[in-house]
């Protein structure tokens, strides 16, 4: 029950950004404004306004070739990650329930 | 926390690299040893390293307006000690760099600085802390992940106020517009980080006490072995 109020806590903290932030209309040259960047983009432009001159000396060895690709490599990384957790908590709960049950036979 | 491919002057990446390879090769041997001497606790390595992959793949939404990233690394330093996740998080930022072209080669030292590194130890030292004032179990682990997450950011935003100080108000003025980028957007992450590192830890002390108390994240007494 603990642990559905912490899940229910983080589920409330992403979502109220998105009720927060509204999109607001698009400026005076008709570009669409933004929203929920990825905050590593945001830092790059902040780069290149503080020092404009600044130019990247190394570009990345091989990039997502779209979107959709990069989407996909993203949900890879965490289904890996979330199988294997799962995983644990699997074998752990199925082994307390082994070990209690020959804990009452005996 | 990911400085881009290229978006740090070759003389910081240099640096960046060689202050954190001493903790990748001490972090190695301390996960190796302790492999050997413990094989039950394989297990719960997995479920660190398993634990960052997941967080650090969920772009989340902040109150800023823009989305980043938690690291995961809090659980896995209180669990294994703040060294252990520095191979860790290497794995990970070098999958994200190789494949995701999310940070970079030249970059990968200053990232494991921020997320493996200043991270995991300040969870780590958060959380004993915490014990010796004896917090809640709850309380001590949120604040040492929360805040870890936090200083993570927090090191990525010095990193790069140090590359690019500020042409008029120099590092503290840059400081302040990273921070502004970076720290401020962690902090509903950070929360949530915390709560969700409570989650595991809430699981670990039912089914892996004997485990955990071994590893002396908990006393004799707060568990039943």
């Amino acid at each position: 029950m603990k642990n559905i109020i912490l899940l229910i806590g983080v589920v409330v903290l992403m979502a109220f950004p998105l009720w927060l932030v509204q999109k607001t209309a698009p400026g005076p040259d008709g570009k669409e404004v933004e929203i929920f960047k990825g905050a590593d983009d945001q830092a790059k432009e902040m780069i290149s306004k503080v020092q404009p001159g600044y130019q990247p000396w190394f570009k990345p060895i091989m990039e997502p070739p779209s979107g959709e690709v990069e989407t996909c490599l993203f949900a890879f990384q965490a289904a890996l990650g979330a199988g294997f957790v799962g995983y644990w908590l699997g074998t752990a709960r199925t082994r307390a329930k082994c070990e209690n049950t020959t804990k009452k036979a005996a | 926390m990911h400085i881009m491919e290229g978006f740090l002057p070759a003389k910081h990446a240099i640096g960046w690299g060689v202050a954190s390879a001493p903790f990748v090769g001490y972090g190695l041997y301390t996960v190796k040893k302790r492999i050997e001497e413990k094989p039950e606790q394989r297990m719960l390595l997995g479920v660190a390293t398993a634990f960052t992959l997941v967080l650090s793949a969920l772009k989340m939404p902040s109150v800023t307006g823009s989305c980043s990233h938690p690291t995961g690394t809090g659980l896995g330093a209180i669990l294994f000690g703040p060294a252990a996740m520095a191979p860790i998080g290497l794995v990970v930022l070098l999958f994200q760099a190789l494949l995701l072209a999310h940070g970079g080669l030249t970059t990968l030292g200053a990232n494991i600085f921020s997320m493996a590194i200043v991270g995991p130890f300040a969870s780590f030292a958060i959380y004993r802390l915490a014990r010796m004032v004896k917090l809640p179990f709850g309380g001590c682990i949120f604040l040492a992940a929360a805040l870890g997450d936090l200083l993570t950011y927090v090191t990525t935003s010095v990193q790069l106020a140090l590359a690019f100080p500020d042409p008029a108000g120099g590092f503290a003025a840059s400081f302040a517009k990273f921070a502004g980028i970076f720290a401020v957007t962690q902090v509903p992450l950070a929360i949530s980080e915390g709560l969700l590192t409570v989650v595991v830890f809430n699981a670990l002390k039912r089914f892996n006490p004997a485990e955990l108390q071994d590893m002396k994240v908990v006393s004799a007494q707060e568990v039943q072995v």
